[in-house]
């Protein structure tokens, strides 16, 4: 793919630049020779006024590929995509003013998932700021609250600097964007350029060590536990420590549980594994995590969609270990009994050495009882779905798409009752191949992140599944997937309804559907056809196998194919704890 | 139960770290009673006092955050030990007939020193406590008072327990 995309643009590709005989640099040739260096491979981008002397050296360089989006949202959508499935940093670059407040969402939904990625946002010339100067908007200002750090550069002497900086500060500790804003007069201004290997910060240490006597502690509870639970989320995928996980959670024959975040942490297939645990969390999840006595939580936050009601999860006596790297996680909602301070992987790999030299071996009896009694929670089988409706269930299309994948594809996904769908229904078994927005919930994101997951691995097979609410907010990208022939493959769950809003108006509100019903929509076959690519629509349950099958086929390998499933439109995301209800108050299926 | 709490923070004097702190206790609808902040012996570092109440849950959650900040270099909750703290306060009261007198001396109780005079005003200055600063402004008639302005605490601690890089 990578190949053919290259044959279409030679000329981006013959002019090669010789970073390293120039000493003096521009602003914007070292914006670019930075990223060159930090090995970045695409920039997602759209261009504009305050950054066309960056744009000019892209065009003048062949290190990284620049990849045209429709929107700027995209662009770090993708980027922030393309870091959520390699695990490096993701590049945006957009103009000031407008471009930068079409960023924000991309960058909001990134901090709230502690998603590494840096973009780089023109900004007027220096003598301009402040004056309401043309596509001037106080970017520092409006993405403060929504980055893990920011900066204005206003001295080209600072610019290399300041690069390196937002890397590490990207990439390190708990994760998250950095803005650089860069104004125009310092993308033309002259310095001699050189950069850093490395920048030590005095205000920026994050702890990467878990504290030994609190090691050791946690371990003697573990080993002590009768009713033992892993709690483990994005924080497993981000710290790459699956392995290690796996590792522990098999030494010890403890159940496990992901959050939204988590999937994939630890294998979905695993005996041992629970499934996910919260709002729409599987029954012996939910059951397990309120009534185990010991409790080690990985990497996870104890978000309110996770505990439920925290009042109601608190009448439970248990002792609580939390692993996380950044200590504003630790006791901000649960009140926990040994909180460790580190990065996940190291800790989970200094609690193992302490397993393996422990002479102790958790009580086989009691935890054996405790399995007993999480099997019968899990017999209620609580993801049943009628399997013989006329109509296609979107829970059938999930499993189907996990079949015909064979398990092993890139799933994103956007925001509604067909994440909840996809989290429950595809068993993700590796980390890092479920990409979705689980702290912001922003609706568009599927698309722009199947093309940064695609983009970064150009032989997976990638699948997006969304609805047909959340796929027209970003569906101008249909055009950026024809231009570097993504192939990506949309699966539409069609229910001609916001969902998710449409099931809260059914429990809550009196079954008053207040403008959740999505009117007028596109035929998504002709749309798909429009943009270049293949469409397809499936009305019978009979026809879903196959047409997944082809969609994944050889003969459409290097296609982009949207498939829109006309789905249930009654259909209710189950089980499901209420706001404000405890987390062992689920409603299931069956009760209704 | 909710508590005053006096934290005492080292951060890199830079453009904008100001408002990274203010945005924070904003958008975590924290309590600020006052804030104070000022360059170090050593410019690149400026000194902030902030003033807040809240219970142990959320100061502790504070001090995180604060720590959290990419700019915040120490942070360090002064009513946790033994500390000092000081406010100065200006005021301008009115200074005529009898009154004049009786102003003067209530400022010499509270050992404030009057720094400005006119034939009608005085404007006196205070250094204390915050209690001991609203203790004087009780003491003295309102009437009198045309106007006030406060620094807001500053706090170090005492003996050998500092705050320094
Ligand atoms: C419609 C909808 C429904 C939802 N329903 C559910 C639901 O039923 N169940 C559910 O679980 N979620 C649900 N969510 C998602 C939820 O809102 C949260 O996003 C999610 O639960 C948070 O996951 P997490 O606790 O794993 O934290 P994350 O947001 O993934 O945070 C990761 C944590 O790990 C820490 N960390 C990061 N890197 C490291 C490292 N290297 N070492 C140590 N620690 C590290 C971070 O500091 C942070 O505390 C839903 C979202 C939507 C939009
Ligand atoms: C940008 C944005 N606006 C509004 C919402 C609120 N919201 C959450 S789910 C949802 C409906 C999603 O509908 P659809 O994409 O069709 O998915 P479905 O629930 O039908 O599977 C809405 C409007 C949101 N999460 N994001
Ligand atoms: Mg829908």
């Amino acid at each position: 793919m990578t190949e053919t995309w290259q044959n279409d643009y030679p000329h981006r590709f013959t002019n090669e630049l010789i970073f390293c005989q120039f000493m003096e640099a521009t602003g914007a040739e070292i914006v670019v020779r930075c990223l060159a260096e930090e090995g970045v491979e695409f920039v997602f981008g759209y261009p504009g006024g305050a950054v066309l002397n960056i744009y000019d050296e892209i065009f003048k360089q062949n290190k990284f590929k620049h990849v045209l989006v429709r929107h700027e949202q995209a662009a770090v959508h993708a980027a922030d995509a393309y870091a959520r499935s390699t695990g490096r940093v993701g590049v945006a670059l957009v103009t000031s003013g407008p471009g930068v407040t079409n960023a924000v969402t991309g960058i909001a939904t990134a901090y709230m998932d502690s998603i590494p990625i840096v973009v780089v946002t023109g900004q007027v010339p220096t003598p301009a700021i402040g004056l309401d100067a043309f596509q001037e908007v106080d970017t520092v200002g409006i993405t403060r609250p929504c980055v893990k750090h920011n900066f204005l550069v206003k001295d080209v002497k600072d610019l290399a600097a300041t690069m390196k900086k937002a890397f590490i500060i990207a990439a390190t500790g708990r994760p998250g964007p950095v803005v650089v804003d860069v104004p125009k007069d310092v993308t033309a201004h002259v310095t001699e350029f050189e950069y850093p290997a490395t920048i030590e910060m005095r205000s920026y240490n994050p702890v990467v060590k878990g504290h030994s006597g609190q090691l050791k502690r946690a371990v003697q509870m573990l080993l002590e536990a009768r009713r033992p639970m892993i709690y483990t989320g994005g924080g497993v995928v981000l710290g790459d420590a699956s392995a290690q996980l796996t590792q522990l959670a098999g030494l010890l024959g403890f159940p496990v549980t992901n959050t939204l975040m988590g999937l994939g942490g630890h294998p979905a297939t695993d005996r041992q594994n629970l499934g996910m645990l919260g709002m729409h969390g599987t029954y012996e999840a939910n059951m397990a995590m309120q009534h185990c006595d010991v409790l080690l939580a990985v990497g996870a936050r104890f978000d309110d969609r996770v505990i439920g009601n925290p009042a109601h999860f608190a009448r439970e006596q248990r002792s609580i270990i939390h692993i996380d790297v950044d200590p504003s996680s630790i006791s901000k909602r649960v009140k926990v009994d040994v909180p460790i301070v580190g990065d996940v992987k190291n800790v989970l790999t200094d609690m193992l050495a302490l397993l393996k030299q422990a002479k102790e071996k958790p009580d086989a009896a009691a935890l054996n009882a405790w399995w007993t009694q999480i099997e019968l929670w899990r017999s209620k089988n609580c993801l049943k779905y009628n399997r013989n409706s006329p109509i296609i269930k979107p829970q059938y299309v999930v499993e189907k798409l996990w079949e015909v994948t064979k398990g092993d594809a890139f799933v994103t996904s956007d925001v509604g009752q067909h994440q909840m769908w996809a989290a429950q229904y595809y068993k993700f078994d590796k980390p890092r191949r479920w990409i979705n927005s689980g702290g912001l919930g922003t609706m568009g994101v599927g698309l722009p992140y199947a093309m940064g997951v695609q983009l970064a691995h150009p032989d997976a097979q990638v699948a997006c599944i969304t609805g047909e609410s959340s796929i027209q907010m970003n569906i101008q990208e249909l055009s950026t997937c024809k231009q570097y022939r993504i192939p990506v493959k949309v699966v539409t769950l069609n229910n001609r309804y916001m969902g998710m809003v449409r099931q809260w108006q059914e429990f809550f509100y009196g079954s008053r559907y207040a403008e959740s019903y999505m009117e007028s929509l596109p035929d998504f076959v002709k749309l798909a056809e429009a943009y270049g690519h293949v469409g397809m629509r499936i009305d019978k349950p009979e026809d879903v196998e196959a047409a997944l099958k082809e969609a994944f086929s050889p003969a459409l390998k290097e296609r982009m194919v949207f498939m829109d499933f006309q789905t249930d439109q009654t259909e209710n995301v189950f089980p499901m704890v209420e706001g404000g209800k405890g987390l062992s108050e689920m409603i299931l299926a069956e009760e209704l | 139960m909710s508590r005053r709490h006096i934290i005492s923070l080292l951060m890199e004097n830079e453009a904008g770290a100001l408002s990274r702190v203010a945005g924070l206790f904003s958008a975590r609808a924290y309590n600020i009673e006052s804030l104070t902040v000022a360059p170090t012996e050593d410019a690149t570092l400026s000194r902030m006092t902030i003033v807040t109440v809240g219970s142990e849950d959320i100061i502790e959650q504070i001090t995180k955050q604060l720590n959290k900040l990419v700019d915040v270099i120490k942070v360090m909750d002064l009513t946790e030990g033994r500390h000092i703290e000081r406010e100065l306060m200006l005021v301008k009261v009115k200074a005529v007939g009898e009154g004049r007198e009786e102003m003067k001396r209530t400022a010499d109780i509270f050992r404030g020193r009057i720094i400005d005079v006119t034939d009608a005003t005085y404007t006196i200055e205070l250094t204390g406590t915050g209690s001991k600063l609203d203790a004087f402004l009780e003491a003295i008639d309102p009437a009198f008072i045309i106007e006030t302005v406060r620094t807001g605490a500053s706090g170090i601690g005492r003996g050998e327990r500092s705050l320094k890089v």
